[in-house]
């Protein structure tokens, strides 16, 4: 069974700019914010975001890039092992109001960890979490977005994948079916 | 993850093993340097320490390391212990894996200490140096600080100077140098020189001006006076005159030098003060990423644990 392509290139253009117009009608005094992308899958879409956003205001929002693999509570749990990527937080998140980004939420259990991995830079104002796909109900954590690109219905053995190259695309597929 | 289930040797790690701890550990050389020190990932794991010989920096590294990954720590030192009641090292290990430990590092004066640990308990082994055989996290620590410095070991030629015969840190050093790609030349005197080494597929030197004109990284080793039953160079003077680094002796080579050394020094003898604090040494550097690359061990032999 072929995955299901449940947005395309297009679909997520047009989410992206309703995405940064919810942003602006949030935070008309937008001088505050600072963008925070999850790695590795998330900050791939925030990159994306946080240039249409720029583009969109013309402001230079400060973004950085947040690895979580050191605060998972899943750390042992991994057969394939853990490999760390890159944070890059090159400025104060003190006073500021985050927008944390991640591509899919499903348990919680990974922004739980963004938000522990978070506050080692300092006391942000607020915390808000935008993401790309939601997978409705499947929530492990009392974690919900505050912006959300599309809600999708899934049950645990389907995987939803956000793939970048070579265009956009979000896939829902089912391992065990597929096999 | 790691090819192996311990961290005894380097010999028996893979070139991929190194690459992971180095991949860790620039992310642990990031965390460190935050305000915020520390990760939570070892909070549920127990390490003990144990230390039969001697050791400040090793000891204090590993410890410093361990708390940083949030773990318990349990230290213990030989003059202390039940060891000196005659307890045999099984028996002492045993007692103190009973206290649900998980991971033991340790370093004994015994070549194949921690080897033969890791087949008589039920813990993850680390080596903090096992007589004159290995040191592996040296060797890392060591190996990352030249990566940090060129980019790569690929190629970087490497003299290892001073005492190789009684150096765990210099036999670690040349499998993990080689295994990354680098060349090494170890250089000495006669009698501080394996005769069997060129095996190991090094090239041997007896004239440090030749050394230091050839490396890229002079990595300078102490001289173990407390290893030495017998004498093996008439004084340290003379081994000064003739191996002694100092600033004359750097001029005179003409190239910028990359000056290592795995500590503690005797300065005055295989290195001068003003060549231990100049421009070219990296000495402080080798401490600093020695915190990072342990708990980037620590990290990857600890995932291994299924609790």
């Amino acid at each position: 069974m072929n995955p299901k392509i449940i947005l395309n290139q297009t679909q997520i253009n047009l989410i992206i700019q309703r995405l940064i117009a919810q942003i602006m009608e949030r935070h008309p005094n937008y001088q505050n914010l600072v963008l925070i992308g999850l790695q590795p899958r998330g900050s791939i879409f925030a990159r994306q975001l946080h240039q249409a956003l720029q583009a969109k205001v013309g402001y230079s929002f400060p973004y950085g890039e947040l690895d979580v693999t050191f605060h998972r509570d899943d750390f042992r749990q991994h057969s394939g092992g853990l490999i760390p990527s890159k944070t890059d937080i090159s400025f104060l998140i003190e006073e500021k109001k985050v927008i944390l980004i991640d591509d899919v939420l499903f348990t919680g259990r990974t922004i739980r960890s963004g938000l522990d991995a978070l506050i080692d830079f300092g006391r942000p104002e607020s915390v808000e979490l935008l993401v790309l796909i939601d997978r409705n109900k499947s929530r492990q954590f009392p974690i919900e977005a505050d912006y959300c690109g599309l809600k999708v219905d899934t049950v645990r053995s389907q995987k939803v994948k956000v793939v970048w190259q070579p265009q956009s695309e979000v896939h829902i597929f089912n391992p065990e079916l597929d096999a | 993850m790691l090819s192996t289930d311990h961290l005894i040797s380097i010999k028996e790690l893979q070139r991929s093993d190194l690459e992971l701890i180095f991949h860790t550990a620039d992310e642990f050389k990031a965390v460190i340097n935050r305000p915020i020190k520390k990760v939570p990932s070892l909070r549920d794991i127990t390490i003990a320490n144990l230390f039969f010989e001697n050791s400040t920096r090793t000891k204090l590294s590993f410890e410093l390391a361990e708390k940083r990954l949030s773990a318990d720590v349990i230290n213990f030192s030989s003059s202390s212990s039940s060891v000196k009641k005659g307890e045999s090292l099984v028996d002492t290990v045993n007692n103190i894996l009973a206290m649900k430990v998980d991971v033991v590092v340790i370093r004994h004066s015994y070549p194949g200490a921690a080897h033969f640990l890791a087949k008589e308990v039920q813990a993850r082994i680390i080596n903090a140096g096992d007589g004159a055989h290995e040191h592996p996290t040296q060797a890392i620590l060591d190996a990352y600080s030249i990566r940090e410095k060129f980019g790569t070991l690929e190629g970087v030629k490497v003299g290892i100077i001073g005492d190789i015969i009684h150096s765990r840190v210099a036999l670690s050093n040349i499998f993990c140098l080689q295994k990354l790609g680098a060349q090494v030349v170890v250089c000495g005197p006669k009698t501080l020189i394996p005769k069997h080494i060129r095996s190991l597929g090094v090239e041997v030197s007896h004239n440090v001006d030749e050394t230091l004109a050839w490396c890229d990284v002079a990595m300078v080793l102490r001289i173990q006076l407390e290893r030495q039953e017998v004498s093996y160079f008439p004084s340290l003077r003379e081994y000064r005159t003739y191996f002694g680094i100092d600033r004359q002796r750097l001029e005179k080579v003409g190239k910028d030098l990359v000056i290592m050394h795995p500590g503690p020094i005797n300065r005055g003898v295989e290195l001068s003060s003003d060549v231990a604090d100049g421009p070219f040494s990296i000495i402080l550097d080798q401490v600093e990423n020695g915190v990072a690359t342990r708990m980037a061990g620590l990290f990857h032999v600890s995932e291994k644990i299924r609790k």
